[in-house]
Formats: C-alpha cells, sequence, structure tokens
C-alpha cells in the first residue's frame, strides 16, 4: 500500500515537471530550468516504477540502462550541431520504436480486448510508421539517401491502399484479437507505409516532416498509456503530440503549404520553365570588393540558410559580424522559420558560433526593416528570399512568406554557382541590378571578406 | 476491460495545455524544445520496464522489452544532455571583450 502511494505521487511530480518544463522553455533565461525539471520528472517516473511490486526482474533492466547511457552520452556530445536534424530524426525513431515494441510484446503477452486493443493497434500501428519514417528522414538528412523526392506513377495509390489495408486489418484485429497470425502482417503494413510516406518528400520539407514525426512519435507514447492505463504516459505522450503538431503548423505556414501538400506534393523536383531559358544577365563581385561595400555599410543583415549550416560557414560569419561591429556597422541575422532543415536550426548554429541571440530576428520583425537596410548578405538561403514568391503567380511557391531582401539597398549572395537552389526554382533575384552574385564555397568566401576588411580596418 | 474515459479527458487537457505552452515557445528555441519534448516521451521507459521486469516474462516480452528499454534510454540521456548543450549556447550578453 505504501509503496504504491509512494508509486502514484512520483507519477504526479512527474507530471507536473514535465508540463514545467515545457513552461520554462519559453524564453532562453528559463529554459535550462526546463531541461533541469524535465530530468528530475524523469529520474522520479523512472524510481517510482522500479519500486512497483510488479517489477521483480531487474537484471535486463539495468543491462539496457547500460547499454542505452553507452550510446546515448556520445550521441549527445560528439554530435556536431549541424548534425542536430539528423540525430531528432534518429531519437523519433527510437522513441517510436520502444512505443511498438512494447505495444507488440503487450499483445502477445495478454491478447487484450475492448478499449486497450484499441489504444494497442493505434500505438503499434504509429510506432512503427514513425520508427521507418523517421529511419529514412534519418537517411535523407545524412544524405545516405537522395535528398530529391522519389516519386513513381501511381505513389498516392499505393501509399493510400497500403495505410487502408493496414488500418482495416488493424479494426478486424481489434474485434478479433485472437488472430495473432494478422499481427505481423499489420505491423510489417505500418512498417512499409513509414518508408513509402517519407521517400517521395523533399529535403527542403524536412522541417515539416520532422515536426510530424515528432508528433507521431509522441501520440504512440500517449496510446501507450491508454494501453497501460497509466496518465504519466498519457500526459507526457499528449505534451509531445502537441509539440510537433505546433511545430509542424507553424512550419507549413512559413511555407504558405498545406499538411497534404507537404506529405503527398513531392516538392522539390526539378521544375522545367519554358521561357526562362533566355540567358539573363547577373553581376559578380571578388571578396574584396564585397568586403568594401560591407565596412562602408551602416547596416547589415544577414540571412543564413542550409547552405551555410552545409559550408559549415557559421564560425567564420561570426568573425565577420564581429569585425564589422567593431567598425560601427549594424549587424543583424534574419530568420527565416524554415530555414535549414529543421525547426529552429540556424539559430542553434548561429547560438554555437556565440553570436548573441537578442542579434537573431525573426521573419516578421525584420521585414520592415529591410528598406533601411544598406546590404541583404545572403548565406546559403535561396527560396526565402525568392521576390516571385510575392509577384509570380505561376511560381510553385507563390504566396510563402518571405524575406523581403530585394528592399535592401545592395543585395549580395553567397553561392557555389548560379544553378538553381534545392527546390529547382529560378530567383529572380539575381537578376536584379543591385545584386551581386559571390561565387564560392560559403567559408571560404566569408574568411577572404573576413581578411578584407582587417586589412580595411588596419 | 472496460472503456477508460477518464484517460480520455486526460489526454484531451494535456494536450490543450500543450497547445497552449507550445504557442508561447519562442522560435530562437524551436530547435531545443524538439529534444527537449522528446526526451519527455521516453517516458515510454516506464512501460518498457513494466514489461522486461514482470515475474516470469515470456521470451518475447523480455526481450522486445529489453530492445524499447535501451532505446528509450537512449532518448532520456542524450535528449535532456543535448538540449542543455544547446541552451547554454543561447547567450545574450556579447561574447567576451
Amino acid at each position: 500500500m505504501t509503496v504504491n502511494i509512494l508509486v502514484q505521487s512520483s507519477y504526479i511530480l512527474a507530471a507536473v515537471l514535465f508540463i514545467l518544463a515545457i513552461k520554462w522553455m519559453n524564453a532562453p533565461t528559463s529554459a535550462r530550468r526546463g531541461v533541469l525539471a524535465g530530468e528530475l520528472g524523469m529520474l522520479l517516473a523512472v524510481v517510482g516504477t522500479l519500486i512497483r511490486h510488479e517489477v521483480v526482474d531487474y537484471q535486463w533492466i539495468f543491462i539496457a540502462f547500460f547499454l542505452g547511457s553507452a550510446i546515448g552520452v556520445p550521441l549527445a556530445y560528439l554530435m556536431p550541431m549541424t548534425a542536430v536534424p539528423q540525430r531528432t530524426a534518429l531519437s523519433h525513431a527510437f522513441g517510436a520504436l520502444a512505443a511498438a515494441l512494447i505495444g507488440t510484446a503487450e499483445y502477445y503477452q495478454h491478447t487484450p480486448h475492448g478499449f486497450t486493443m484499441v489504444a494497442l493497434v493505434i500505438e503499434v500501428l504509429l510506432g512503427f510508421l514513425t520508427f521507418t519514417g523517421s529511419l529514412m528522414a534519418f537517411g535523407k538528412l545524412q544524405e545516405i539517401l537522395p535528398q530529391r523526392p522519389i516519386v513513381y506513377r501511381g505513389q498516392h495509390v499505393v501509399n493510400l491502399s497500403l495505410l487502408g489495408l493496414a488500418v482495416l486489418i488493424g479494426l478486424y484485429l481489434i474485434l478479433h484479437p485472437e488472430q495473432t497470425w494478422l499481427f505481423p502482417v499489420f505491423s510489417g503494413l505500418a512498417l512499409l507505409f513509414g518508408v513509402l510516406l517519407i521517400i517521395p518528400i523533399g529535403g527542403a520539407d524536412m522541417p515539416t516532416v520532422i515536426a510530424l514525426l515528432n508528433s507521431y512519435a509522441g501520440l504512440a507514447a500517449s496510446f501507450m498509456g491508454f494501453a497501460l492505463d497509466n496518465y504519466l504516459l498519457v500526459i507526457a505522450g499528449a505534451l509531445d503530440g502537441s509539440s510537433g503538431l505546433i511545430l509542424s503548423i507553424v512550419m507549413c505556414k512559413a511555407m504558405n503549404r498545406s499538411f497534404t501538400n507537404v506529405l503527398f506534393g513531392a516538392f522539390g523536383q526539378l521544375q522545367v520553365k519554358a521561357g526562362a531559358a533566355a540567358e539573363r544577365t547577373y553581376r559578380s563581385a571578388s571578396p574584396e570588393e564585397a568586403a568594401s561595400i560591407l565596412d562602408a555599410a551602416r547596416s547589415v543583415v544577414i540571412v543564413p540558410g542550409y547552405g551555410m549550416a552545409v559550408a559549415q560557414a557559421q564560425h567564420k560569419i561570426r568573425e565577420l559580424y564581429e569585425m564589422l561591429t567593431r567598425r560601427g556597422v549594424d549587424v543583424k541575422f534574419a530568420i527565416h522559420p524554415v530555414a535549414g532543415r529543421m525547426p529552429g536550426h540556424m539559430n542553434v548554429l548561429l547560438a554555437e558560433a556565440d553570436i548573441p541571440y537578442d542579434r537573431l530576428v525573426e521573419m516578421d520583425d525584420i521585414n520592415s526593416e529591410f528598406a533601411q537596410t544598406d546590404v541583404a548578405l545572403i548565406v546559403g538561403a535561396n527560396d526565402v528570399t525568392n521576390p516571385a514568391a510575392r509577384t509570380d503567380k505561376t511560381s510553385p511557391i507563390y504566396g510563402m512568406p518571405i524575406l523581403d531582401v530585394d528592399r535592401a539597398r545592395t543585395v549580395m549572395v553567397i553561392k557555389r554557382s548560379m544553378s538553381p537552389g534545392f527546390a529547382g526554382i529560378d530567383n529572380p533575384l539575381y537578376y536584379m541590378d543591385k545584386t551581386l552574385m559571390l561565387f564560392g564555397d560559403a567559408k571560404v568566401f566569408v574568411s577572404a571578406m573576413v581578411k578584407e576588411v582587417q586589412a580595411l580596418a588596419a | 476491460m472496460t472503456f477508460d474515459e477518464l484517460s480520455v479527458y486526460v489526454f484531451l487537457l494535456a494536450s490543450f495545455l500543450g497547445l497552449e505552452l507550445i504557442k508561447k515557445v519562442s522560435p530562437l528555441l524551436h530547435t531545443p524544445l524538439m529534444s527537449l519534448t522528446n526526451a519527455i516521451s521516453a517516458i515510454s521507459v516506464v512501460g518498457a520496464i513494466l514489461v522486461t521486469g514482470q515475474a516470469n516474462a515470456p521470451r518475447l516480452s523480455r526481450i522486445l522489452g529489453f530492445i524499447a528499454v535501451t532505446a528509450a534510454t537512449i532518448n532520456v540521456v542524450s535528449g535532456y544532455l543535448i538540449t542543455d548543450r544547446m541552451l547554454k549556447m543561447f547567450r545574450k550578453k556579447e561574447p567576451r571583450k
């Protein structure tokens, strides 16, 4: 009895701590307290579970704790910050796998009926499809798999019939749980659907996909709570599920697209547009010229994108930022919500490079400032700066909110070549009179500019 | 097993609370937020412990439970550690000098 009270109170406290953890994440000043609350909550939940009467055999649990920590600690400390999206995808896969396997174990051991079976079927479906889906997302982000969408004729029909079949079998299993032979079929379909759902999605849509997988992984944990009659699981899973949902809505809005369009649109196939083939002229500049323009400016807004992460240019950009700031230039960073490969990706990279976070400005706040900005310097971003989104109704990104860099007095774009960006959409920004193309690797080019500004300062 | 309506209420309330709380999180912290909620949802370790540690667990339950405890522990440990590692980097003041 006393043990039971202890267990229940530790679960209730854990739930409170998880809620506080998320509440404290609202500002950078309290966020680390949030992590601490989350850790305490988890500790309470684990200890509370270990002392339960039902748990008698500790050997395998502790081996698993040890093994999990041995993998988890290096994963947290050795992962470079540029690989955070991959790590996140991988951890969604682990979380979902855990949920699916527990559902499977419960099914074979107890063959539950009724409400428990409903919860269990949903838990296993979400768990397995999120597991393989997240592994595919990981493969794309790690560039083991091609980042371009993999599409074939009749893809939607295949995917939807697969899902439909899985749901039908799930329903049948709910009504007839004793048909154990169907369970592997059901699990297999869920695993396969996860793969097929993600392969047609392009790399640029990964922020939405990761957020959505985050939501599914949370919901799987919640349904495990339903199946095991454990409110703590229900609450923690619901918090994670709603977080993923909000983030994916934010991402969709930032691209002016719907969920269905992200999931089934296969965005990022090369758009071949007739008529756009005519040679247009653009101007380019050397690091020396670019540096002197930056040095003469009073205000500079730097627009980072995924290309900055790929080139690992964030530390060189910090040097440039410090140098220019010391020369009396006002330098800010404009962050588009979908820049990079996951929500908030750019903020983490720039924070890692030691750039104070009050210099990182969100799209809605910075857009009114571009008209008074001397230089907009774009580093590895493309579609989020494309003015065609505002003006060209035929453009695939028409209507997407963009950073209005074209309103700055001078625009400089660091880019490897004139080839179209990831989504394969031509960017008229590059052909504007006030635009200077800075060709080269972002890291190399920025460090060349740093040297030039240094020379000007001397 | 009867239909447990209380758990559905709990789920709904927690979801709405989550939606309200997450809306207030600054986009600046969306990446650490995701790794934190991911670590929190590794609460499935509770279910995994119950399955793995039960008396006379069938072999299948023990194997699946063991994998699940390992996977969830990876998320707990790496999730909290990397979130804190990220948050440590967010500073307001000018660095150095």
